[in-house]
Formats: C-alpha cells, structure tokens, sequence
C-alpha cells in the first residue's frame, strides 16, 4: 500500500502524550533495524498512529531511497497471506516478506480474530529481527491486553519498545487546530481556536472535524464567529452573554426573512454534502467487511471534489458482483484459483476477467520456480559440482541432453534449490515458456482436488501444456498410485515431445521404497546425479555469502571457524550463521571471532573453573578437557539430582 | 444544466411556481423580490400584459453566495396561468427542479385548482418523467381574505393534496408563508444531493 503524502513527520504535531512515541519512531527511521526491533506503538483510534507509522516510511526511504519497505494495514497483511496460501506461493510470500528491510504494520489489534496469521507474524519478526530488519507495529491497546493473543507473540511485541501515544493535552490540541486552519486557508481568530481546544475531542480526528465545521459555518454564512459562537456550534452550550453570530460592521443588513432561508438552505447544503461523504464510507466499511479492496472509493473520500456518489456506488456494486460471479465460476475449475488477489479488487476487473477466461481454458500455468533460487545464489563445491554441470548442461540444451535429470542428495544438500535454478534458468532462455515446478505433495494435492471437483481432464490439460516439468521431493509419492499413474503418463508424453523433466529425491531413484518400477526406471534412463553433505571450503564459501548479504563485514577467521564447524547441509550453515548474527552487537557491522564462539560454543568458561580442571587434569588425560566445546561448565543441582533418583 | 455541478462547483435550482391564473405566483416571486438584499438579486424579468397578467413567464434569479464551498443560485419562475398559454408552461417547466403549486384558497376557485394540477402532472408527464420523483409544495394561497369565501388549509388538504406533498398556508401580498414555501421547496430539492448527482430527475 502506498504511503499517503500528508503523513509526514514535519506534519506531525509533537506534544507531551505523544512526544516519547514521535522520538522512538523517528529515532527508527533514522536508522531502521539498529534501535528499537520491533518498535510497538499502541493508543486509541485517532490518535496518530498512523501518522507516526507511514512518517517513518517515508524518512527512512528518504535516508535511503533502496531501502525496502512496505507498509501494510493488518487485513492488507491477511489478505495478501491468503491469497499465497490459495495460490500455493506461500514460500514465496515469506520470502518476500522477510526480505522487506522496514515492515510497517497497522492495527494489529485485530490479530485476535486471525489465530493462523498470528503463528506467521511470530515468525515473519522473528526472521526479520534475526537479520536486522525492522518491523513497526501500531494497535489500539498493549499487546499484553489483546484478548487471543499467543504469548509467545505478546513478548515478542513487547520485546522491542513499546510506547503508547495519548490524547493531546490543551497546547498540543491548540497547535494541532492552528496547522488544521493554517493548512484549510481560513483566518479563524485565535480566541475561537482556544475555545475550541478548550471544549476538548477524544481524539484528533474528532479536532479536525470541528475545524472543518467552523470552516464550513463562516464560508456559508458570511459573519465572523466569536469564541461564544464557535462553542454554540459545536456543543450546543448557549454562550453566557455574546451572540452566536454577528454581522461583519461592513456587510450589507439583509431581510430577516431572507437570512432566515439563505440559513434553511445552508443548512440543508452542509447536510447533503456531508452525507456523501457517510455514504461512501459506510460503502467502504461494507466492502471491506466483504473482504474487497475499496482503494477506489477511498480515494474519493480523500478528494476534495464531490464525486457522483450514486453512479460510483452503483458502479462499484456492478464490479464487485461481476468477480463474485467470475470467481464462483472460477472456483468450479480450480478453488485455488478463486482465492487470486485479483477477484478482490474491483480496479483489476479486466485482469480478473482474464484470468478467468485462463482457467476457464485450463491454460493456467502451474506453480512456477521461485525467482530467488538461481545459479548465481548457489555455492558450487565438490559435493555438488557433477550436479551442477549436469544442470547447465540441461539448461542449455533442454529435453535432449540428459532429459530427465534426477538429483539425489539428503536433505538440506541443495537440491530444489538447483531444481529451481533450472527452472528460472530455462525461463530466462525461453521467456515465454511455461515451466511447471513444484513440489510432489503440491503435485500431489491439486490432483486430489481435481479428482474431488471433477474435473481431472482439465487439471491434465494444465500439466500437458507445460514446456518442462520440475518435481521436487519425488519420496513424498511414495505408495501415492493413482499420482504415479498421473505422472507416469505425464512422463512419456513429455520425454515423447523432448520436453525436459527434472526430479530430486532425498535417495537414488533405485532406493525409492513405494514408486512404481516403471518410473524408477525411467529415472534411470536420464541422469542420476547425487549431492552430498557440504565439504569446508564450500561451508566457507556458503558462509561467506550469507554473510554478505546481511551487509555484515568479517574477518576470514571467522569465516573459518564458522566453516570448521559441523554441518552437514546448506541449511545447517545458514543456522549457524543466524545464531552468530544473533549475538552480534547491532550498532557494530563487523562481526568477531569473540562473538561468534560465544554465539557458537555458550558462556566462556570462568577462569578458575578453567584452571581448577586443567591443574586437576593430569596432563595428556584427554584433549577433551581442554575444549570448552566438549566440557558442561554449568551443572545443574547435582545434589538434588541424586537425591531424587534415590527415590 | 445539470442542478450540481461538480466541476464549477456551482449549485443551480431551477424552480418553477405553477397554478390557475391569478393564484399569486407572480405575487409570491414580487414578495422575495422585495425581501432580497440588493447584492444578492439579479434583475426581475416579468413579462406581463396591459392588465398585468403573465403573458410568458417571470423570471428571478436569487444569488445564495458560497455554500460548503458551492456558489449555490436559485432561479425562480413562474407560469402564466391562463388555461391558453399551456405550451409556454410546457416550456417554463422544462429543466425544472422543484414546482411550488400556487392554489387559490377561494371556494369558487377550487376546480381552477384542480384543473391547474391536473394540467401540471400532465405536462410533467409529457416530458417523460414520473410526478412522483419530482420535489413539489403546494401552497395555500389568499389565507388573508375573509373566512366565509376561502377553504380552510385542512379542506384545501383534502381537496388537492393527493400526493401528501408538504403544504404552506400563506398570504404572498403581504408575506407570511412566502419564505416558508420556498425553504420547503429548497429543502426538498437539495435533499436530492445525498442522492447524488443523479437522484434528481431531471425534465
């Protein structure tokens, strides 16, 4: 969602309820992920937590124009995880989430209605903290008082800074009124202004509301108003001894009747102008309450024109019943596909009608690579180096060389990391090209679901379009016959056309318990290639990029301790890594030996527990007594433990 | 002419006083007349015979200033009454936004009134638009003269208001009830902005 231009800071009015949470979110965006992580900011409604929340977006891409953010209202956030979820992208959302640098979230509070989504924000910060990124939050209480909550995710919210914004007092309220004024263009005497920052609004928003009234009351009716009349107006109160109103001495004395009506018609005016106003918005509440995204009617709200609010509801009732309808015959063919972004905004009809004529035909392609997983990211060593040529060697010559390609390895070794490499390789080559690649259970599960609807020929038709086939984790469809049978027959129609197929198993194609001969052997008759466990100069290498990419500068021994380290996969090294980057002081960028053996090995052992074993220690007893690795330094009640196993 | 204008940011109500001859529209539109500020009237266009019947129609623009930010005028006419002049009326109507129906309280001018209305939704009709979306009062007219030649609001009510339309006693040579009328008139054709832009049928 985009930032909207008046939230800026220098728009912000900082007074004594709010001027903590001003600093902390300035002080975040001055240098997003350094300070507070993640930076809370709780408060009732319309008290400027919005503001705050986009301000910082756009300081901080001020600061930093490359800077990665994304600002999102809860239900954005939820819509955008359902629709991943339904288009079975949900890797691809997480990524995208977690490589977002400064996440601004609005109105968490309604977490509590979404216990799935509080699950997947726990670990979307926790992923984002991990790597130094910031995440901002608003609600509209303490986390802590969010009925529903997980705990887990209450002390993750409160673990940063948590600072609450509360009503303006007299002064901040008076300054808010005279920027409001200032920015409308009307000349409201400061008197009138200091009655109206003494009858006092729950929230600024309210504030606002009775400046807009006053405006609105002296551009109709030609009098100045006085302190007494502005407090009439408002409230309703009788001012003690001056008139509501009185005529500017210069203006012309017209007829009582006259006035009378000229007031009966303002009157009226303001009424109906103002209830588009309601309209719209009670338009938009219903819309989005629907799930539908209302930017369109929103951006009427913001405008200063008067739209034709009947044709423009009418309008958008027309559009919304158009993608119901369209998505209900999309949902026939494929569920999943009825969950698109795009059959919940009306602005993208023509892309949802589109989209539906696509699945209607079955041209919808399958799930496709994930576009972070190429070559370039892959860290090529000895235990990989035959795959990795057998992998170009496809992608240059795809369905004649070694068609199908099967990599084995156990897990973590890399393998649908190099599958998907393939797949945006041979897309970059053929941009064009529908490259199907997708894990066996995906594979696995829309069968169930086409059978279920149906409609398993246009779930065929799907697959049969596809340029190449990608299958990840092939021992998942194991005992699975009826997917077998699919992709056997799917097998020997691609490798009848020459087109490239490619698998990974955590095991050769010989050694899959429960797939059917006829497929094994086929895997067989491509090219089996095998990935083992990273040796050290690929950790190093593995170690060293990840690194990188955090931006954070190390020393090569520290890249050599890390690598020395066991593992025996990718994944295993990128722990690793997180848990050195874990400990790292957030202010510094360079990252020590010191730090990562702490992050690493635990607490450094106390000297004199140190000296005491190796005095103790008759020297050449064992080398393990001198590592701090191989020793429990810290035991817990040894006393306690024996007596209880006495019991 | 559209009664908003969105992009002038202009409010024009075009409303019509229509009745038997010698109701008092004209009356009614001399009365505001008289009541406006100079600042806020335009020149008053009557166009009456030697015996100052309404030979075509009388015109009076009313300038209401800034209103929510819309230069809001009102544009008052009325139709000569004489059962001859209906295409003129047919004309005046055109584009109207509001009708005040002028009745005459006098007993002996009931069927005139009737008439009159008959002949109103008539032309209403043949501009193709249905009487029932079109903002209309009626006005009780000549409350003022003696008791025994009027009918009382009530009788006049059950006489010519079918449509339960707002009603206005009133007395246009001297005043009362002249402002009432059009308030109700205003208030009815404006009510039709929160229906939007289009909410007003237009003739």
């Amino acid at each position: 969602m985009d930032l909207n231009p008046r939230f800026r800071f220098e728009a912000f009015v900082v007074g004594a309820g709010n001027q903590t949470a001003a600093a902390a979110a300035r002080s975040v965006a001055e240098s997003p992920g350094t300070t507070y992580n993640p930076l809370c900011i709780y408060g009732k409604s319309g008290l400027g937590k919005t503001h705050l929340l986009q301000a910082i977006g756009f300081l901080a891409l001020e600061r930093q124009p490359s800077l990665r953010t994304e600002y999102l209202t809860l239900e954005e956030f939820v819509e955008r995880y359902n629709a991943s979820v339904a288009a079975g992208q949900l890797d691809a959302f997480r990524r995208s989430a977690q490589e977002t640098d400064l996440l601004l979230l609005d109105d968490v509070q309604f977490l509590a209605e979404h216990v799935e989504m509080q699950a997947e924000l726990l670990r979307l910060s926790e992923a984002m903290q991990a790597v130094g990124r910031q995440v901002v939050l608003t609600c509209d209480r303490p986390p802590r008082e969010i009925g529903g909550l997980d705990e887990r995710l209450v002390t993750r919210l409160s673990g940063g800074l948590l600072v609450d914004v509360a009503p303006p007092d007299f002064e901040t309220r008076l300054a808010i009124l005279r920027r409001k004024a200032e920015e409308r263009g009307a000349a409201l005497p400061p008197a009138v202004l200091e009655t109206v920052a003494e009858v006092g609004a729950a929230n600024v928003r309210e504030l606002i509301g009775m400046v807009n009234r006053l405006i609105a009351y002296q551009a109709v009716s030609d009098v100045v108003i006085t302190p007494g009349g502005a407090r009439m107006l408002l409230t309703g109160e009788a001012p003690e001894k001056e008139p509501v109103v009185v005529a500017p001495p210069s203006g012309p004395a017209p007829g009582d009747e006259f006035s009378a009506f000229l007031a009966a018609v303002s009157t009226t005016v303001a009424q109906t102008v103002e209830a588009w106003r309601s309209r719209v918005g009670e338009a938009v509440l219903r819309w989005q309450g629907e799930g539908y995204r209302t930017h369109r009617l929103e951006q009427l709200l913001l405008g200063n024109e008067i739209p034709d609010v009947a044709t423009e509801l009418a309008r958008f009732g027309t559009e919304v019943d158009e993608l119901k309808r369209l998505a209900e015959e999309v949902a026939a063919f494929d569920p999943a596909a009825a969950g698109h972004a795009c059959f919940r905004d009306p602005d993208a009809l023509e892309e949802a009608r589109a989209y539906a004529e696509r699945v209607k035909e079955g041209v919808t392609p399958p799930p496709s690579p994930s576009r972070g997983l190429d070559f370039g990211g892959y860290v090529e060593g000895a235990a990989n180096e035959g795959a990795v040529h057998a992998a170009q060697a496809v992608c240059a010559d795809p369905g004649r060389r070694f068609n199908p390609l099967f990599i084995a390895g156990p897990s973590g070794t890399g393998k649908t990391h190099l599958l998907h490499a393939v797949g945006n390789a041979l897309l970059a080559a053929r941009p064009g090209a529908t490259v199907a690649c997708l894990s066996a259970q995906v594979y696995m599960d829309e069968l169930v679901a086409a059978l279920d609807a149906g409609r398993i020929e246009w779930w065929r038709r799907r697959y049969r379009r596809a340029d190449v086939l990608l299958l990840d984790d092939l021992q998942l469809l194991a005992g699975r016959d009826r997917t077998q049978e699919e992709l056997f027959n799917l097998f020997n129609a691609f490798a009848d056309e020459g087109r490239q197929l490619g698998f990974t198993a955590d095991r050769l194609p010989g050694q899959l318990a429960g797939i059917a001969p006829r497929l094994t052997t086929r895997f067989e008759a491509g090219l089996v290639v095998e990935l083992t466990a990273p040796d050290r100069p690929m950790r190093a290498e593995m170690v060293r990029r990840l690194l990188a990419t955090r931006g954070v500068a190390a020393e090569d021994d520290v890249v050599q301790y890390l690598a020395a380290r066991p593992a025996d996969s990718a994944r295993a090294v990128q722990g690793l890594v997180n848990r050195a980057l874990s400990r790292m002081d957030p202010a510094s960028e360079a990252l020590t030996v010191e730090i990562v053996r702490f992050a690493v090995e635990g607490r450094p052992p106390r000297p004199s527990q140190a000296q005491a074993i190796s005095a103790a220690a008759p020297s050449g007893l064992d080398a393990a007594l001198g590592s701090r690795e191989k020793v429990v330094w810290d035991w817990p009640n040894v006393v306690d433990r024996l007596v209880e196993e006495l019991r | 002419m559209s009664l908003v204008n969105f992009t002038t940011r202009e409010i024009t109500c075009k409303i019509v006083y229509y009745g038997p001859g010698r109701s008092g529209k004209t009356t009614n539109l001399q009365y505001v007349y008289s009541q406006v500020p100079s600042d806020r009237k335009g020149q008053m266009v009557s166009l009456a015979t030697r015996t100052d019947r309404t030979l075509f129609f009388d015109f009076l623009p009313l300038d209401l200033g800034t209103i929510s930010g819309f230069t809001t005028k009102f544009q008052l006419y009325t139709v000569p009454g004489q059962v001859y002049y209906n295409a003129t009326r047919k004309l005046v109507l055109q584009g109207a936004d509001g009708v005040v129906f002028v009745a005459d309280s006098q007993l002996r001018q009931l069927d005139e009134n009737l008439e009159s209305l008959q002949n109103l939704q008539a032309n209403i009709l043949e501009h193709g638009v249905d009487v029932r979306t079109m903002p209309m009062v009626i006005q009780f007219n000549k409350q003022d003269l003696p008791p025994e030649l009027i009918l009382t609001p009530p009788e006049l009510d059950d006489a010519l208001n079918f449509r339960a339309l707002p009603t206005f006693p009133a007395d246009a040579l001297h005043g009362p009830g002249v402002f009432e009328t059009l308030k109700g008139i205003a208030a009815g054709v404006l009510r039709g902005l929160s229906e939007g832009s289009g909410g007003i049928r237009r003739l």
